[in-house]
C-alpha cells in the first residue's frame, strides 16, 4: 500500500457531506449489470431461445413423417401458421420450463448475496434495505420478462420460417389475419407474465428465507409443480380455477371471439393472492433479518 | 500512538463517533454480547480486543446495523443505524473478511459500491485504488484476488465513502508481514488526517502500537475500557528483587506501604509498586541490612494485561500479576 500522503482521498474537512442519495433505480441498474456476468442468466435465456428452435425442428421432422396429430390444443395448426408455435410453447412451458427459467434468477438473486457474503457489503453503504429489496425484485422480474419475450420472439421467427407467417384460427373457430395473430401472440405473452410474476415473488421469498440458491430454485419449481399436481388430483376440481397453474392458461381467453377477459381478470387476482403475500413476506424477512454470516 | 491522548478530540463538539450502551445480543440461550458499553471519541484509534467468540464481530455488526440488538443502543455520531442508513453516512468499514462480487473486476466492484454510496464517491475510485496499490490489478476479477488483495480492496471500498469513522474487523488478518506493516501505516496515516478508527484485532502488539484507547471484551462483556496507558498504570509495575538476605527483605516488603502482591518465586521476591514506593523500599532494605543485588522492573505489555483480563480473574491488581512468566524466564 502506498505510504505517500498525496494519494489519500481528501481529508475529513473537505468531504462532501450532503451526498446525493442513490435509490431503487441505482440498485436495479446494477442488478441488471450483474446478471450479465452470471452463468445462470445465460443458461435461462439460452434455454428460452433454444427450446423454441428445438420445438420447431421437432415439428419439421414430425411433419415429414406425415404425423400431423391432433393430440393437444393447436397441434393441428402448427404446420399451418408459424404464429401457433409460441402459443403451443406457452402451453407446455407452463409445466416446468418457464417456472424453472424464472426461478433460476428469482431464487438466486438474494441467496447469492448470502453465498458470496456480499449482503453485508451493500447493506453498509447509503441504501436503505427496502431500496435494495425493490431493486433486486425488479431485476428478477425484468429477467423473467426478457426470457418470456425472447422465447416468444424466437418461436415466432422459427415457427414462421417453418410454417409461414399465415393467418391463425382462434379457439372460437374464426380466422384472424397474420398481423392480428402476431398482435395476439404478444398480448398472450403479456398475459402470461401475470403468473410468471407470481413465480418471481415465490422465488424471491424462498431466496430470502432459505439463503440458499439451489434450495430456492428447486423449491420454486416444486411449488409450481405442486399446483399442477393438485389440479389433477381427483376430488379437488373445485380448486382448479384458483390454482397458480391454471392462470398460465389465462392468455387463451384472448384467442376467443369475442375476447374472453374473465380468465385474465381471474388470473390477475388469483396471482395477486399468491404473489403479494409472498412478496410482502420476503420484504419483511429481508428488512428485519440479521446479517450474521459472510 | 499510545502517548497521544485524544484530548483535543474529546473537547470537540458534537456527538461521539460511536456510543454503545447496554448492548446485548442473544441467540436463543446463547448470549453473544452481554451488555457492552463503550464510547469512541473523535480522533481515537480504538482497539476492540477479545478472544475468539468474545462477541467482537457481533458487536461490530450491530454497530453497522447488520444485526438487531436484543437490548441496548448504538449511536454513530448520535444516529441510530437501525433507524436509518443515514447513520452510516460518515462511517465505513467491514466485518470479518471484506466481500465482493467475484465475477466482477475490482474496479467494477468499487464502481458498484460508489454508486450505492451516492455523492462523489465514484470520483474517488482511482485514488482509493492507488492508496491500496491495486491499480494494476483493478481490471482483474475479484474471484482471482488473494486474501490480502481483497483486504486492501476492502479498505479502498471504505475510503470511497470518505468516512470520518472507520470500523475495521481484523484488518490485518491473513496479510503477510509486509501487508500488515502497510496496513498499519495506512491506518496511522488515516488517523493522522483526522479519521477516527475503531478496529478489532488479535495482534496485540499492533494494537498497542496503533491505538490510544482500547476495550477488552470477555464472554460478551467489557472488562476494560479506556486508555492503554491508563490500563498499564492501573496494573502497576511488577518488580523482581534479589538481596543479600531475602528472608529479611520479604518481611520488609510486606511491611512497606505501597508494596503490594508480595510473593516469592524462583528464588526471588516479586511485588508490584509504583516508582515512589520502590524508592522508599530501597531505603528500607538498606536500613534492614538486606542489600539489593538485583531490582528489575518488568514491563507490562498489553498482551500481559489482555491475558490477565481475559483468562485470569479479570482483576489487574491482584491474582496473578501480568508478566510473571516472562520475568522468571528473563531472570534465569
Amino acid at each position: 500500500m502506498s505510504s505517500g500522503a498525496g494519494t489519500l482521498p481528501a481529508p475529513a474537512g473537505a468531504r462532501l457531506r450532503s451526498r446525493s442519495r442513490p435509490g431503487v433505480a441505482t440498485v436495479y441498474r446494477w442488478e441488471l449489470f450483474k446478471l450479465r456476468f452470471q452463468k445462470r442468466t445465460y443458461l435461462g435465456l439460452g434455454a428460452a431461445a433454444i427450446v423454441p428452435i428445438l420445438f420447431v425442428v421437432a415439428i419439421h421432422f414430425r411433419h415429414h413423417r406425415g404425423d400431423n396429430g391432433n393430440d393437444f390444443a393447436f397441434a393441428s395448426y402448427l404446420t399451418k401458421s408459424g404464429l401457433v408455435v409460441p402459443l403451443v410453447l406457452l402451453l407446455f412451458g407452463a409445466v416446468w420450463m418457464f417456472p424453472l427459467i424464472t426461478a433460476l434468477v428469482a431464487g438466486d438473486i438474494f441467496a447469492s448475496e448470502d453465498h458470496n457474503g456480499t449482503l453485508k457489503t451493500v447493506l453498509t453503504r447509503s441504501l436503505e434495505r427496502w431500496q435494495i429489496f425493490a431493486g433486486k425484485a425488479l431485476a428478477a422480474l425484468t429477467y423473467a420478462i426478457v426470457a418470456i419475450f425472447i422465447s416468444g420472439t424466437v418461436a415466432v421467427i422459427a415457427g414462421c420460417i417453418e410454417s409461414g407467417f399465415n393467418s391463425v384460427q382462434t379457439l372460437s373457430g374464426t380466422i384472424v389475419s397474420a398481423p392480428k395473430g402476431l398482435e395476439l401472440v404478444y398480448m398472450s405473452l403479456l398475459i402470461y407474465l401475470i403468473p410468471i410474476a407470481t413465480v418471481v415473488c415465490i422465488g424471491v421469498l424462498l431466496s430470502t428465507i432459505t439463503r440458499n440458491s439451489a434450495a430456492a430454485v428447486v423449491g420454486t419449481l416444486m411449488i409450481s409443480l405442486l399446483f399442477q399436481l393438485i389440479g389433477i388430483l381427483p376430488g379437488l376440481s373445485a380448486t382448479v380455477p384458483y390454482l397458480l397453474s391454471t392462470q398460465f392458461n389465462a392468455w387463451q381467453g384472448l384467442l376467443r371471439q369475442p375476447i374472453d377477459w374473465a380468465p385474465v381478470v381471474r388470473a390477475a387476482w388469483v396471482c395477486a393472492m399468491y404473489g403479494i403475500p409472498a412478496l410482502v413476506a420476503a420484504f419483511l424477512v429481508f428488512l428485519r433479518r440479521d446479517v450474521a454470516g459472510g | 500512538m499510545t502517548d497521544a491522548p485524544p484530548d483535543a478530540a474529546l473537547a470537540s463538539p458534537g456527538p461521539a463517533p460511536v456510543e454503545v450502551r447496554g448492548l446485548v445480543k442473544r441467540y436463543g440461550d446463547l448470549t453473544a454480547v452481554a451488555g457492552v458499553d463503550l464510547t469512541v471519541h473523535a480522533g481515537d484509534v480504538y482497539g476492540y480486543l477479545g478472544p475468539n467468540g468474545a462477541g467482537k464481530t457481533t458487536s461490530l455488526r450491530m454497530m453497522l446495523g447488520l444485526i438487531r440488538p436484543t437490548e441496548g443502543t448504538v449511536r454513530l455520531f448520535g444516529r441510530d443505524p437501525l433507524q436509518s442508513v443515514q447513520a452510516l453516512d460518515e462511517v465505513a468499514g467491514f466485518v470479518e473478511a471484506p466481500t465482493f462480487y467475484p465475477y466482477l473486476s475490482g474496479r467494477r466492484n468499487l464502481e458498484l459500491l460508489g454508486s450505492f454510496d451516492g455523492g462523489d464517491a465514484r470520483e474517488r475510485i482511482e485514488r482509493s485504488l492507488e492508496t491500496v496499490e491495486l491499480s494494476d490489478r483493478a481490471k482483474d476479477k475479484v474471484g482471482g484476488y488473494s486474501h490480502g488483495m481483497r483486504q486492501r480492496l476492502g479498505i479502498a471500498a471504505a475510503l470511497l465513502r470518505d468516512p470520518k469513522l472507520l470500523l475495521l474487523d481484523e484488518p490485518a488478518t491473513g496479510l503477510d508481514p509486509a501487508g500488515m506493516r502497510d496496513m498499519r501505516l495506512l491506518i496511522r496515516r488515516l488517523a493522522e488526517q483526522g479519521m477516527t478508527v475503531m478496529l478489532s484485532s488479535h495482534l496485540l502488539a499492533e494494537v498497542e502500537e496503533l491505538c490510544n484507547r482500547v476495550a477488552i471484551v470477555r464472554s460478551g462483556k467489557i472488562v476494560y475500557e479506556g486508555a492503554i496507558a491508563e490500563l498499564k498504570r492501573s496494573a502497576g509495575a511488577t518488580y523482581w528483587l534479589l538481596t543479600t538476605n531475602d528472608e529479611r527483605a520479604l518481611a520488609v516488603c510486606r511491611a512497606q506501604p505501597g508494596i503490594e502482591d508480595v510473593r516469592t518465586a524462583h528464588g526471588r521476591i516479586a511485588f508490584t509498586a509504583d516508582d515512589a514506593a520502590v524508592a522508599e523500599l530501597s531505603q528500607a532494605l538498606i536500613e534492614a541490612r538486606a542489600l539489593i543485588q538485583m531490582l528489575t522492573p518488568q514491563t507490562v505489555t498489553l498482551e500481559d494485561l489482555f491475558f490477565s483480563l481475559t483468562e485470569g480473574d479479570g482483576v489487574i491488581n491482584g491474582g496473578r500479576p501480568a508478566g510473571e512468566p516472562a520475568a522468571v524466564e528473563a531472570s534465569r
